[in-house]
């Protein structure tokens, strides 16, 4: 009954976001695209940290991987995006693989240390090796072309980050509930008993990061095809903060919570902007100096307030509010 | 120049850097010590500090000694605040939880100073004098030998202070086995809250060196994370460890630095403390508490 409830209501969000471009401003959906990819990213993360337990500090970098891929698949190799997506997830997965196995064996905060060297070195990449990255001043992409109709605007290429949603959120959703999944919960909650219970939690470790890697580089690459150009400055650490306090946000552990994380974090910067602008020009000062360090603080004010106060996030607030909203409709 | 001797120069001031970081990396490995939390915010920390410094000593004009020490005193109590309100609650939950909060914490401690100071870099009032320092025909720059000098004997003190002192030793039981240390009547929440005090003074010592011998900017506690390399190649918990690994790292960055050029540097300690990782990564004097599986 529940469950059919829930599908119900998917199917009307997803008609919902279909229907979204016709609706509201053009900017809207600019800013949709971008919700949309980051909720790819998001749940690749939470793949990671959320099930598995694997924190990783370097998150964006692997993001910047797969949009390197896709802007370098593009002009040397002149592929399609229908192939250059997945090969972007793949380099992303090969690279967390390669940063992320010495340090997968051992437990504890190794593997945090790992991919926040992987965060820089890789940034440090992007940035010097001028041949291949154009450095500072990044590369061009071109729009992706669907049977030769070219996604050129942010409606077109909004509907191709909306399929990709859809799609990824639904493999998510049955890793999750697959032997693989139950695995990773295994790996998070009591790594031991669960090897001896046959599970193999080097493998499935290895398994979460090379899919959330994925995950990564697939948002990267269609952020390289939605933006149109691909440059350093966009995958560093506080990008990996703010997928890091998303997957915090929403509730580690739980797909819902991902995406909610991923709209809450998105829309959050425009709203202290926007509520930084007006106090700012009430009180008669320029306030878009202090815009970034004021995001940093709130980034961090969540993560920490978040962890201490409700670690399952707003999944569990929002869980809790439909339990309160249900008992009280069967009650009258 | 005579490459021998250029090699001599780059090794002496990169061993100098190193006794910086092993000041930075002693604050985090107290704490993990004492309760098992690696501690991400320890940059920013340093960074705050040296922010206090510069407040104390040039906007309300206390001059560099009082300056000093209220930039003690306010890292102590942002220390103790922080360890009181944000980890403490967190005591017993899962270890990548914890690591989050203070990594979290660097983020709310970074974005206020952004937001008080601003992005630009302040002139600190100098406490290290300028002039060259002569080893043996080996040119040294000023700042730099004499802040290395101050943080060897910091370092070398408080590594006394933590093997002989009755506070020292309550560490070490509270470290080897927090239960049993409990129950013989040691304070380990005392404890915890001591290390978190020598972080904040180590912090605060290696801030004010730092900013003098760069500048003050709120990206100077980006400094620490460079550390981590120190940390892993010490050994987490190794006390004495971490003064060896911070001339080691501090050496290998120079000379890297000047053999395949500066911009290398910015990388060096994370490959390092990738290679550390990958052959041996307990560090060099740190107990076999790594855990495989």
């Amino acid at each position: 009954m529940a469950g059919n409830r829930n599908i119900l209501w998917a199917i009307l969000l997803i008609l919902a976001l279909i229907a979204l471009p016709a609706l509201v401003p053009r900017y809207w959906i600019y800013f949709a695209g971008i919700l949309g990819i980051n909720i790819i990213a998001v749940h690749g993360l939470n793949i990671m940290t959320g099930y598995t337990g694997l924190l990783s500090l370097g998150h964006a970098a692997f993001v910047g991987v797969g949009a390197y891929t896709v802007a370098l698949a593009q002009s040397k190799l002149g592929l399609p995006f229908y192939l250059a997506i997945p090969l972007a997830g793949v380099a992303a997965a090969i690279m967390g693989v390669g940063f992320g196995l010495p340090s997968l064996r051992i437990r504890g905060l190794y593997l945090v240390i790992a991919t926040l060297a992987a965060q820089f070195i890789l940034n440090f990449v992007f940035v010097h090796w001028q041949k291949v990255t154009n450095g500072d001043a990044g590369l061009t992409v071109q729009p992706a072309t669907i049977f030769g109709y070219p996604l050129n605007n942010e409606t077109r290429a909004y509907y191709l980050i909306l399929v990709c949603d859809v799609a990824f959120t639904l493999f998510a959703l049955n890793v999750i509930r697959s032997r693989v999944g139950r695995a990773f919960v295994a790996v998070r909650e009591r790594d031991r008993t669960a090897e001896v219970l046959g599970v193999r939690i080097v493998w499935y470790k290895f398994v979460a990061f090379a899919l959330g890697s994925f995950y990564a580089g697939v948002a990267g690459g269609l952020l390289a095809y939605f933006n149109q150009f691909v440059n350093p400055e966009q995958f560093g650490l506080l990008l990996s903060v703010f997928f890091l306090s998303a997957v915090i946000v929403g509730g580690m552990g739980s797909i819902l919570g991902a995406i909610l994380g991923a709209v809450f974090m998105t829309l959050l910067p425009e709203f202290l902007r926007g509520g930084a602008l007006a106090v700012g020009s009430s009180f008669g000062f320029d306030i878009s100096l202090i815009l970034v360090p004021l995001r940093e603080t709130v980034f961090g004010l969540l993560i920490v307030g978040f962890l201490i106060l409700e670690p399952r996030g707003l999944a569990q607030l929002w869980k809790r509010a439909q339990q309160k909203f249900l008992t009280i409709s069967t009650v009258k | 120049m005579n490459p021998m001797v250029m090699f001599a120069e780059y090794s002496a001031v990169g061993i100098a850097a190193g006794g910086i970081y092993a000041l930075i990396a002693l604050g985090t490995v107290v704490i993990f010590k004492s309760s098992q939390t690696f501690n991400f915010a320890m940059g920013e920390m340093m960074m705050l500090s040296a922010y206090f410094f510069y407040t104390a000593a040039v906007t309300f004009a206390l001059g560099p000694f009082f300056g000093m020490i209220a930039a003690l005193i306010g890292s102590i109590a942002v220390a103790l605040i922080i360890e009181r309100f944000a980890l403490r609650p967190m005591m017993g939950r899962p270890f990548i939880a914890i690591v989050m909060v203070t990594f979290g914490i660097g983020s709310i401690i970074r974005g206020i100073v952004g937001m008080i100071w601003g992005p630009n870099s302040l002139d600190i009032p100098a406490i290290l004098a300028r002039s060259p320092v002569m080893i043996g025909g080996l040119f040294i720059p000023g700042k730099t030998a004499r802040a290395f000098a101050i943080a060897v004997v910091i370092v070398g003190a408080l590594i006394a202070f933590l093997r002989y002192s009755r506070a020292g030793i309550a560490l070490r039981a509270a470290a080897a086995d927090q239960i049993t240390a409990y129950s013989m009547g040691i304070d380990v929440r005392g404890v915890i809250a001591f290390t978190w005090v020598i972080a904040a003074i180590t912090g605060c010592i290696s801030g004010v060196l730092m900013a003098n011998v760069n500048s003050l900017t709120p990206s100077l506690g980006l400094v620490a994370l460079n550390v981590l390399s120190v940390i892993i190649l010490g050994g987490m918990n190794s006390i004495g460890g971490v003064l060896i690994a911070g001339f080691i790292i501090g050496w290998l960055e120079s000379v890297t630095g000047w053999l395949i050029g500066t911009e290398f540097r910015e990388i060096t300690p994370y490959v390092l403390a990738l290679l550390i990782l990958l052959i041996r990564p307990t560090g060099l004097f740190g107990t076999a508490e790594i855990e495989r599986i």
